[in-house]
């Protein structure tokens, strides 16, 4: 026991006196946890509470153009910066290739003609569908006339025109934008503007089908209930303890990026074994007395501690740091035993690969190559980088070899799921596993190569 | 009257590096408790191989070895606690002091915590590293990095000492303070086996010497006899006259 003491006294002096390695070990991994968590609050926000400026082009003179860029506005996801409305397609592409904004739509000058046509053609049909049909109804479709017809089975008055797909024979919206937006992003913003024209006309046709029955406008009154009265949605995040906080980027990025750098252990651990395998010290050691085998029990043991240190480094930074920075506040597990022993034996796995790579590589280029190069493969195919379940199909059985993958689900089963350590057992079984294996690969690479 | 074990008993040793001829077959050497026993020979012939097979280092794939009468094979584990070893190279950690290097190693080699305290005192005087006991040893000057890697590898009081080039690099006086301690501890009952270049300091402190070529023991014997045996006034004189003035790099 007095010599496992003296080889971890050892080995935390050999560690503290590292200045680089100290700073690699704990200064990098907060730094990196602040600028990724920094980056992605900033693209939550960006969706969840910025705006994104919109540009709207208003070539019509009409109130339905208006109604639907007041419905712009509201529907809440954009900023709406009108443009004059004699600005051409060109400059208005100009300008978005300049970043005043990643959206821009152009409304037709004949919309709200367009609209009125088609929403009392709509309206006339459904007067004649209820046996209530008089020559309003025949008249408004004669006016419409044969194209617009075609739109009564279409989503909405007008056709949101962008991506080259879009509705090409009716009163075109055209939605610019640049490519840098996601393919996600773009769809809400069609999904929003649909919405806001979906909006108008409702209105519209609601206003000509009670115009058409009561020979009279319909009361302010009546149109505002009928028209704000919307069945609800209330989001609610699944947790297990019943929590109805929103996940945020901090809830998503410490424990994942904690992970990557308790892993990263491998570059200080890994190179030391091997420094010490090829320096003079190890010869001496083993002509010693003492199995080596507590030299790598030690090295278990201080750098497990290395990596609790980490942990609780990161997480007091996301607790108390993090708001400091306008950055969300890291909301630590309810089951402090089960994050303890969860980050325990995450650490415990970091540590075990390091060794095993330590144990095999030759030099520390190749401890420090591979071990940081395998890291980055396993933090990418654990889900670290990408969510798993974006994953193609292949890698979702890749994954499951990625001992970061079940860190990475057992904690987000503590941090995002408010779960306890009994709901993440098949996580925690599987490290077991895993660290079993890397533990049973060393001690034979220890054996093979005549070290124990 | 008690007779005494040798320190190093060799039989048939057989031992070849993998891909290569054997470099040692049916070798046998015998060195006595308590003698001042030198190994040398030109580079690549097996020096530092026979020492490593003697501290277990290497294993033979025939023969035996047994140290103070113990087969190393057998008894690996125990026999380590029969000898100390000072390697050629700095065989300890730069970034610990020679306080923090001893209380290491001789956890190590299975001392106590207040053997190593009174241990430590006694070495760290007697060769001069008293000043600079808490200082890092990676700003020591050579000199007094080889007394440390002495330091350590008898901080044990092991009864067999393997000591492989302990004095290369080093200035005059550390070379004189060294040999004069290693005199001290044979005095003491502790066998040296000794490996080397510096055949000067070899006359002055072997009593015994074996010149070693290609595996095979070409003299052993008293330096004295030697010398006088093929008429050399000198063991660099002996020494080529015995190996040849060739290179031997070849066998790198």
């Amino acid at each position: 026991m007095y010599r496992l003491w003296a080889t971890i006294q050892k080995d935390i002096r050999v560690l503290s006196r590292d200045k680089l390695g100290l700073t690699f070990l704990f200064i990098m991994p907060v730094l990196l946890v602040l600028i990724v968590t920094s980056i992605q609050n900033n693209t939550f926000e960006l969706i969840n509470k910025n705006k994104v400026p919109l540009l709207v082009c208003n070539r019509d003179t009409g109130a339905s153009s208006f109604q639907f860029i007041r419905a712009l506005d509201t529907v809440g996801l954009f900023t709406v910066q009108l443009i004059p409305a004699d600005q051409n397609d060109q400059s208005i592409r100009d300008r978005l290739q300049k970043k005043d904004a990643f959206l821009a739509v152009v409304v037709p000058a004949d919309f709200s003609a367009q609209m009125a046509i088609r929403t009392k053609s709509l309206s006339g049909k459904a007067l004649n569908s209820f046996g209530l049909g008089d020559s309003t109804g025949e008249a408004s479709d004669k006016e419409a006339g044969p194209a617009h017809g075609k739109h009564a089975d279409r989503t909405g008055g007008g056709a949101v025109h962008g991506d080259g797909g879009g509705d090409a024979d009716g009163m075109p919206i055209t939605l610019y934008y640049h490519p840098i937006l996601q393919e996600t992003f773009r769809r809400s913003a069609q999904g929003a503007i649909y919405s806001a024209l979906q909006l108008v006309e409702s209105r519209q046709l609601l206003r000509t089908l009670y115009f058409s029955i009561n020979e009279k406008e319909l009361p302010d009154t009546l149109e505002n209930e009928l028209m704000t009265r919307r069945a609800r949605i209330s989001e609610l995040p699944v947790s297990r303890n019943g929590d109805r906080s929103t996940p945020n980027a901090s809830q998503h990025n410490v424990p994942a990026w904690t992970i990557f750098s308790m892993f990263f252990v491998v570059v200080s651990l890994g190179s030391g074994i091997v420094r010490e395998k090829l320096n003079g010290s190890f010869i001496r050691l083993k002509t010693l007395p003492t199995n080596y085998f507590v030299a790598i029990l030690s090295k278990q043991i201080t750098y497990l501690g290395v990596t609790m240190t980490q942990a609780a480094l990161i997480f007091a930074v996301g607790v108390w740091v993090f708001p400091l920075l306008g950055l969300p506040k890291l909301n630590l597990p309810g089951d402090w035993a089960g994050l303890i022993l969860l980050s325990l034996l995450c650490g415990w796995c970091a540590v075990s690969y390091a060794i095993c790579i330590g144990v095999f590589a030759q030099t520390e280029e190749q401890a420090n190559g591979f071990g940081a190069l395998s890291i980055v493969i396993l933090a990418a195919v654990g889900g670290l980088m990408v969510p798993d379940f974006a994953m193609p199909g292949n890698f979702q059985t890749a994954l499951k070899l990625s001992p970061l993958h079940w860190c990475l689900e057992a904690y987000y089963g503590l941090f995002l799921e408010g779960g306890k350590l009994k709901d993440v057992w098949s996580n925690v079984l599987s490290l077991f596993l895993i660290i079993a294996g890397l533990q049973g690969v060393t001690l034979w690479g220890l054996k093979r190569k005549n070290l124990i | 009257m008690a007779i005494m074990r040798p320190a190093i008993q060799i039989n048939k040793l057989a031992f070849g590096y993998p891909g290569q001829s054997d470099l040692f077959s049916d070798f046998d050497l015998v060195i006595d408790a308590g003698s001042r026993f030198g190994l040398f020979g030109p580079n690549g012939a097996g020096k530092t191989t026979l020492m490593n097979l003697m501290t277990g280092l290497l294993v033979a794939s025939d023969g035996h070895i047994r140290l103070l009468g113990k087969e190393i094979k057998k008894h690996k584990s125990s026999v380590n606690f029969l000898f100390g070893f000072v390697p050629q190279d700095f065989s300890f950690y730069h970034e610990l002091s020679p306080v923090e290097n001893l209380a290491f190693f001789g956890a190590w080699a299975g001392l106590s915590s207040p053997l190593i305290r009174k241990r430590t005192g006694e070495l760290l005087d007697i060769l001069g590293l008293d000043a600079v006991r808490d200082k890092k040893v990676k700003d020591f000057s050579g000199g007094m990095k080889r007394r440390v890697n002495l330091a350590i590898g008898v901080i044990n009081q092991p009864p067999v000492l393997f000591l492989d080039e302990p004095t290369v690099g080093v200035d005059v006086q550390t070379r004189h303070a060294i040999i004069q301690y290693l005199k001290q501890l044979n005095a003491a009952g502790t066998t040296l086996i000794y490996t080397s270049h510096q055949l000067s300091e070899a006359e002055d402190l072997c009593d015994r010497i074996a010149l070693i070529d290609q595996g095979r023991i070409i003299v052993d014997g008293q330096p004295d006899h030697l010398l006088s045996e093929h008429e050399q006034d000198g063991l660099e004189g002996l020494f080529l006259h015995l190996t040849g003035k060739n290179y031997r790099d070849q066998s790198v």
